[in-house]
């Protein structure tokens, strides 16, 4: 298979690079340095050693994954609420400056208010607490989606539509094969950058709103990894706060490279340039 | 691979311009006393001021003159892109613009291709040829993309339709973008100093690539210049403009006969030529300094 023989290949050019070596000794010595200053009590840090055990222990406690899914959940419903009314909003705003007119305004009043901000606001207004957390979420991830749109469709080439005019496109035909694939690259840049704040916001929601009892964790209500690190604190388990900021960590990692795959993949006249 | 619907289609068009209809050939643009103000009236820049001047059909017309003189001015105005102030532009017995009609709708009939390019970076080259007559509803999709392989193929672009236009040199860029100009069967190329980013050797290839597509295709073209040899070798007709507020100080008929090749550059006629454009040139470039006038 091409595919096969292409990651072999690649694989042998990532071990012959010196970039690689470097990064990874880079990495090991600062876990190295991290287990030192545990031992010797110069940190109060868990050493990385503990947290290891502790996290192949959760590796098999399905309440962790519970916390996983929920987090999982609440980021994505949100930011696909962001996107779905993020991108007409701000295209619409770039197209229309009437409809630019009467909603900027508003919409620049209420974009500084940090979305933590909201978590009283949301729990009362909205009717269940998951949603309330979904809310803050889409927040976090719908102030940037709409400011990038806005941003990629206004500074589209003006040569651009006049070529199109001349053409002899309507105004359907510039919307939709020039303004339309000409904001891709901006929607995708908002998007990568908006989950990633999802992602903030997510685990501050959880911690402040709280799950149900402690031990409950991954009960009903509440959970989520922001909740599993509140919940270690309140528990006094220190190597469990460590795996769940790295569970976030790689849970914004994976959001963001998948993100980027696939605005490759909308954007093929981006790539190698 | 079966180019012969295209070609078909095409060969009407290229009966229409065989030598014996030459007296029905369309495309001549008539600029009457045209001109242009920027800003308000009383304070406003006067770009182009009482021009005028014709743009015969089937022939190419070659527009020099100092920098920021209006002469983009005067080809946004024929191609409906800005107003003018007064004046008429018309092309054939078709009023572009003039009195109560400060500003031409842009049409198919005159396409622009632009100094720095204006192929969509997010369409493929097959997609960005075949675009002008899909949007016209003048061709179905895919009689569209045919006749875009005929033409890329006519012009020796050949193998580059599934490349993006980011992935070709910028000299291949502009014979894509001059192949999807003509897709649309313009009366009028509008060409503004379409190779002024290209070095001299690419630029050579260019302009023998643009002088093999007129000479097919006999599409009137106005182009606009700084580079005199490039005016020469190039144009039927030379238009010399004052510096701000822009006219026609002198208009050169270069009588050197088509197919040109870049033989012709030696030769003693097209020295003179050069000689009497330099000339006139720079008598308006000197002013325009003087007028403390900035190069752009």
């Amino acid at each position: 298979m091409p595919t096969a023989v292409a990651f072999t290949k690649r694989a042998s050019q990532l071990l012959g690079s010196v970039t690689f070596w470097r990064g990874t000794v880079a990495i090991v010595a600062f876990i190295l340095i991290w287990e030192i200053a545990s031992r010797t009590g110069l940190s109060r840090v868990p050493a990385p050693s503990g947290v290891v055990l502790t996290f192949n222990d959760l590796m098999r406690d399905p309440s962790y994954w519970f916390s996983w899914y929920l987090s999982v959940r609440r980021v994505f419903t949100g930011f696909i609420a962001a996107m779905l009314l993020g991108i007409p909003l701000g295209l619409g705003m770039a197209v229309s400056r009437t409809f630019y007119g009467i909603s900027f305004p508003v919409f620049e009043v209420l974009r500084p208010i940090p979305p933590l901000a909201w978590v009283p606001a949301a729990i009362i207004f909205w009717p269940t607490q998951e949603l309330s957390i979904m809310f803050v979420t889409f927040l976090g991830a719908f102030y940037t989606v709409v400011i990038n749109v806005i941003g990629g469709a206004q500074t589209i080439d003006v040569r651009y539509f006049q070529a199109a005019r001349s053409m002899g496109s309507s105004g359907w035909d510039i919307f939709r094969r020039i303004i339309l694939p000409a904001t891709i690259p901006s929607i995708v840049v908002g998007a990568t950058v908006g989950i990633g704040i999802a992602w903030a916001v997510v685990v501050a929601a959880e911690m402040i709103s709280g799950g149900g009892s402690a031990g409950s964790m991954g009960g009903a209500k509440g959970g989520g990894l922001g909740f599993f690190i509140w919940n270690s604190y309140v528990g006094g388990s220190y190597t469990q706060i460590v795996v769940g900021m790295i569970s976030i960590g790689i849970a914004g990692y994976i959001s963001s490279a998948l993100l980027r795959k696939m605005g490759e993949m909308v954007t093929p006249w981006l790539r190698d340039q | 691979m079966n180019y012969e619907p295209a070609r078909s289609r095409g060969s009407p068009d290229l009966a229409a311009n065989a030598p014996g209809a030459q007296e029905r050939r369309t495309g001549a643009i008539r600029i009457a006393n045209v001109v242009k103000i920027y800003g308000s009236e009383g304070a406003g820049i006067r770009a182009v001021d009482d021009c005028t001047f014709d743009v015969p059909a089937g022939k190419i017309t070659v527009v020099v003159g100092p920098s920021g003189c209006g002469k983009t001015t005067l080809l946004n105005a024929i191609a409906g892109f800005h107003s003018i102030s007064s004046g008429t532009i018309y092309l054939d017995d078709t009023l572009l613009c003039g009195p109560g009609r400060p500003q031409a709708d842009p049409g198919p009939d005159r396409i622009v291709v632009f100094q720095n390019g204006a192929l969509f970076p997010w369409k493929t080259i097959i997609d960005n040829v075949s675009f002008g007559p899909i949007v016209q509803g003048r061709l179905t999709r895919k009689e569209s993309i045919e006749k875009a392989r005929f033409m890329l193929a006519e012009s020796g672009l050949r193998n580059l339709e599934s490349n993006y236009p980011g992935e070709i040199s910028s000299g291949m860029r502009r014979r894509v973008e001059i192949a999807r100009a003509l897709m649309n069967d313009p009366k009028v190329l509008l060409l503004d100093e379409p190779y002024r980013a290209l070095d001299s050797l690419t630029k050579s290839v260019m302009h023998e690539a643009l002088l093999e597509t007129f000479d097919r295709n006999q599409v009137t073209i106005f182009f606009i210049t700084h580079d005199l040899e490039e005016a020469i070798f190039l144009g039927d007709h030379v238009v010399i403009m004052t510096t701000r507020p822009c006219r026609p100080k002198k208009i050169l008929t270069v009588d050197i006969p088509h197919p040109r090749d870049y033989s012709i550059l030696t030769a003693k006629r097209f020295r003179e030529y050069l000689d009497e454009t330099v000339e006139a040139v720079h008598e308006e470039a000197l002013k325009a300094f003087a007028a403390g006038e900035r190069e752009r």
